[in-house]
């Protein structure tokens, strides 16, 4: 199955629209003084509020409501005075048996999220929410209605979410996957969460329907649930069209309902039927005052706002002619500040940019400064180091090798830009030895001449043991061959 | 001896808390097997309690302004390490963790806690009927009932087992009890006493407040419980009232305004006693007389409030009682599965006015009704806090009966719930606007048991209704029920 475009006939057309659960990283939970963390032993973290017993009260969270609000406000949503709701259901893990949520009064609404080839999906709201206990199923088939008991961990019960609602106007997988990793680089950018999937920091459900190329009717969408990576969102959209259009294509049509994404059998499976769903009877919560931020508040969440990912890119387009793949790779790491950097520093901003992407995908880039990364790169522009010798230094500096100095670390290697005649003899050496490939180097086959450029240039640096420029040799030869 | 009496005594060393604890506990002894005021003595504790009291006072230290004074509190505040169950099976023995706000607040005054009284079940009922644990009985009158919801905390002030006590009011649960047993019951403005620790039954209309003998005992136990709680966040953030300072100040130049269509007036609802309304008029005379202009004023939705009450209070109820799956705490009823556990646990669990009113409330809220009923009970709501604002414009207080009749007997109402629901007519529209309102005994009806009138006020209005109280129990034509 392809990871690329659904494999959807071309009258057919995707409609995505994505709900994202973000956990907060506050210090406590959002209701209570319990600290907002559940890797610890079972039912530590709790206290009568978390675990909803009798006659305890919530009591907000401020500093979840500003993340909340500073999320909204990067999402470009107008913060509005809102407030909490109780959605009514009975689950074990869900200890007050009701869900302290926000319904028809969200603090954030009609927002948008740019991706980085320039579509923009809308955002109708993003609202804050507590999260649920962990239920454990013991025995049986491991399924609440078989299990022989359950068992239920409140520590990560009121812990504070956002959930962030898409519009349904993603059209494509990619676009699908890109929301996710734009999400999350905002999220990581504006510090209000971890933003893991695989850890279950950040939740993707995904509501996806079909329809014939040309329409714009919403048709029955199906809810993607238990998707635990960027890759499985992928995949489980592109099985959910499929099996949309199938059904179409066989005169059925698909029911609205939840359906659980199995990820190692590569399909989804049928989940509750929205159509018997339960009526969650919401209402405004009475033991919760409304949130009312003040202008000032909003205006202090803007002031404040660090440059976001989209701008981030935007600054390093404009000083270079890179692809966006690049851009996105080097704002997704973090690595912009260090390019922007090393190019006021002097440095040519492509080679910058190519040199961090290809060479600086490592954990701890720390040693590496802006100056010594300029240095680097005017040493591989002015020849004094070759393009192989300059992705070493690199890897070197990172790791702290002489300080980071790059004209250090290249001296103790012997690191230097072999003289220009001494290369011209050695060429001349090889296009002697070697007729029938020059031959083919200068005949008008374009495929033949650049596959024999790859044979002399891997003939020169083996016999410079990788001292040469490549560049330079391929101007030489181009030069011979005219 | 008056709560005040032992205060003092204690404080300057007369009577130990001890002593004064002993006394109260022989009485719960000989009488509470008739009465059954309470769900749980605890006799250990008080006594632990008030010996600490005198070492206090020994110490020469401040044992703080209830000092030594018996309080019982209604069984539906969390009292760490003692069982708090509601009256309900599906709490039978669960022991909280924790104190509720009241509960702290009332210890470190120095009351010493005597025991947990009875409710009807999660605080739903007029009577104390619903209690499964069995009803309460009016120590007045045996063969009467008590009041509800808080009838376990009326009696035990009544048959002097306690000197003060706390109950909660959603609909009436304080005032409607003291009315019926001949005592002062205040339900504060929503948000000036904390809810932290109280069992919810209707979220936005439950307040704790006090039973007391006298109207200045009420004064002092106001001013021990209320003020800002972090804790609850429906608290109102502004310092204790200070009360018993101004009780002494008269009516002179008050407003009162008799509230026609609570007080059989033009419009009003229909089933109050030409008991209780000979009553409440002698009241509002006695004010004029105290020097109070009295007017007949109008607010047309307080007839709605009945209606408006049994929507709302049964929805936040319907949520409010989910936790009560047999997961966490409570009764169990084991079962195969998790959903048919739940159900059983609650199917055992709960007495059936409280299924009544939780199937009433989930009804209330389903979608396709929740306009038609919960939203035009909000709408209700906001129509009686501006009727209510405008009519308080021209006058300072209102004046209603508090309860349609005097204490009825056991067994008489418990067949139709609706002759029961309207015993709370006078005493629910201060719940829906989140205003004070005070029980006040003025006289007996017909059949000697004592009738209460009710002052109304608005929001923070409580010194002027504690001033009027006063002025009113002065003014009343019989001495304070004896002890």
């Amino acid at each position: 199955m392809s990871v690329h475009e659904p494999t959807l006939p071309d009258e057919w057309e995707l409609v995505v629209g994505l709900e994202v659960h973000v956990e907060l990283h506050t210090a406590t939970k959002l209701f209570c003084g319990c600290p907002n963390e559940f890797t610890h032993e079972p039912n530590t973290n709790v206290c009568p509020t978390c675990v909803g017993l009798p006659g305890s009260l919530p009591v907000m969270n401020e500093k979840a409501v500003e993340y909340a609000m500073r999320l909204g406000r990067a999402l470009g949503c107008d913060v509005h005075p809102s407030v909490m709701a109780r959605k009514n259901y009975f689950y074990p893990d869900m200890a007050k048996d009701f869900q302290t949520t926000q319904y028809d009064q969200p603090t954030n609404a009609d927002g948008h999220l740019a991706l980085a080839d320039g579509t923009v999906v809308g955002i109708e709201r993003a609202h804050i929410e507590e999260d649920a206990g962990k239920t454990t199923h013991v025995g049986g088939g491991g399924r609440i209605n078989d299990a022989t008991y359950s068992l239920v961990d409140y520590n990560r019960a009121g812990v504070p979410l956002v959930e962030i609602v898409s519009r349904p106007d993603i059209r494509t997988v990619e676009h699908a996957k890109a929301y996710v990793s734009e999400l999350r680089d905002i999220l990581l950018a504006i510090d209000v969460s971890d933003a893991k999937m695989e850890e279950g920091s950040m939740r993707v459900d995904a509501n996806v329907s079909v329809r014939p190329v040309g329409s714009d009717e919403l048709r029955t969408r199906c809810e993607l649930k238990n998707i635990n990576s960027v890759r499985s969102l992928g995949r489980a959209i592109e099985y959910e069209a499929r099996r949309h259009v199938d059904l179409y294509g066989n005169g059925e049509a698909p029911r609205q309902e939840t359906r659980h994404w199995d990820e190692d059998g590569g399909r989804s499976t049928a989940g509750r039927s929205k159509e018997d769903a339960d009526d969650y009877r919401y209402f405004q919560e009475p033991d919760l005052v409304p949130l009312v931020p003040t202008e000032a508040e909003i205006a202090a969440i803007d002031e404040s706002m660090p440059m976001l990912p989209a701008a981030r890119r935007a600054r390093l387009g404009e000083l270079s002619t890179m692809a966006d793949e690049v851009l996105v790779t080097v704002v997704e790491r973090g690595q912009d500040a260090l390019a922007l950097g090393a190019i006021e520093a002097g440095a040519d901003a492509d080679k910058v940019l190519t040199r961090i992407q290809n060479d600086l995908a490592v954990d701890d880039w720390s040693a590496v400064t802006s100056e010594s990364l300029a240095v680097l790169i005017t040493m591989e522009s002015g020849g004094e180091l070759t393009a192989t010798q300059a992705k070493q230094v690199l890897g070197e500096m990172a790791d702290g090798a002489h300080g980071g100095d790059p004209k250090a670390i290249a001296a103790a290697h012997g690191f230097e830009a072999m003289e220009s005649d001494e290369l011209e003899t050695l060429v001349d050496q090889l296009i002697a030895d070697n007729p029938d490939e020059w031959g083919r180097f200068c005949g008008d086959d374009d495929g033949d001449r650049k596959k024999m450029q790859g044979f002399f240039t891997g003939q020169i640096m083996k016999a410079t043991r990788g001292q040469a420029d490549g560049r330079a040799v391929a101007e030489l030869l181009n030069r011979k061959r005219s | 001896m008056s709560a005040l009496e032992i205060v003092a005594a204690v404080r300057a060393g007369e009577r130990s808390a001890l002593a004064v604890v002993d006394e109260h506990l022989a009485r719960i002894e000989a009488g509470d097997g008739e009465i059954h005021a309470f769900n749980a003595v605890t006799a250990d504790l008080a006594r632990e309690q008030a010996a600490a009291v005198d070492a206090t006072v020994a110490a020469g230290g401040d044992p703080g302004p209830l000092a030594g004074v018996p309080i019982a509190l209604k069984d539906n505040m969390c009292t760490a390490g003692v069982p708090t169950t509601c009256s309900s099976k599906i709490l039978e023995g669960w022991v909280p963790p924790y104190d509720g706000t009241v509960v702290e607040r009332v210890r470190s005054a120095g009351a010493v806690v005597v025991g947990k009284t009875n409710l009807d079940e999660f605080a739903m009922g007029s009577s104390t009927e619903n209690s499964a644990f069995g009803p309460t009985r009016n120590p007045l009158d045996p063969t009467r009932v008590p009041g509800g919801s808080s009838g376990g905390s009326a009696a035990a002030v009544a048959a002097d087992f306690a000197a003060l006590s706390l109950g909660s009011d959603t609909g009436g649960s304080i005032r409607q009890p003291a009315a019926f047993c001949g005592l002062v019951g205040m339900k504060p403005t929503y948000g000036a006493v904390s809810r932290y620790g109280l069992i919810a039954f209707g979220s936005s209309l439950d307040q704790i407040g006090p039973f007391s003998r006298t109207v200045a005992e009420s004064a002092a136990l106001m001013e021990a419980i209320g003020g800002h709680d972090p804790l609850d966040s429906t608290s109102i953030e502004r310092p204790p009232f200070d009360l018993q300072s101004v009780l002494d100040r008269g009516v002179d130049g008050m407003r009162i305004g008799i509230l026609r269509e609570l007080a059989g007036g033009e419009g009003s609802v229909d089933g109050l006693s030409a008991d209780v309304l000979a009553r409440t008029s002698e009241a509002a005379s006695a004010l004029e007389a105290a020097g109070a202009t009295v007017t007949e004023v109008s607010v047309p939705s307080s007839t709605l409030g009945l209606s408006a009450y049994y929507m709302v209070a049964p929805a936040e109820a319907s949520s409010n009682l989910s936790r009560f799956d047999g997961v966490r705490y409570g009764l169990r009823t084991d079962a195969a599965t998790t959903g048919e556990m739940m159900t059983a646990s609650r199917t055992d669990g709960f007495g059936p006015e409280v299924k009544r009113r939780i199937m009433l409330g989930t009804y209330a809220l389903s979608a396709g009704y929740y306009d038609a009923f919960y939203g035009k009970a909000l709408k209700v709501r906001t129509m009686m806090l501006q009727e209510f604002a405008s009519v308080y414009a021209d006058v300072d207080l209102l004046l209603t009966p508090t309860a349609p009749t005097t204490a009825f007997p056991l067994g008489d109402r418990t067949a139709d719930p609706m002759t029961m629901y309207v015993n709370d007519v006078c005493t629910i529209p201060s719940n829906l606007v989140g205003h004070p309102a005070i029980s006040v005994p003025y006289g007996v009806g017909d059949d000697g048991l004592p009738v209460g009138v009710q002052l109304l006020g608005p929001a923070l209005s409580e010194p002027t209704i504690y001033q009027a109280a006063a002025a009113l129990e002065a003014a009343a034509p019989t001495p304070e029920v004896a002890s």
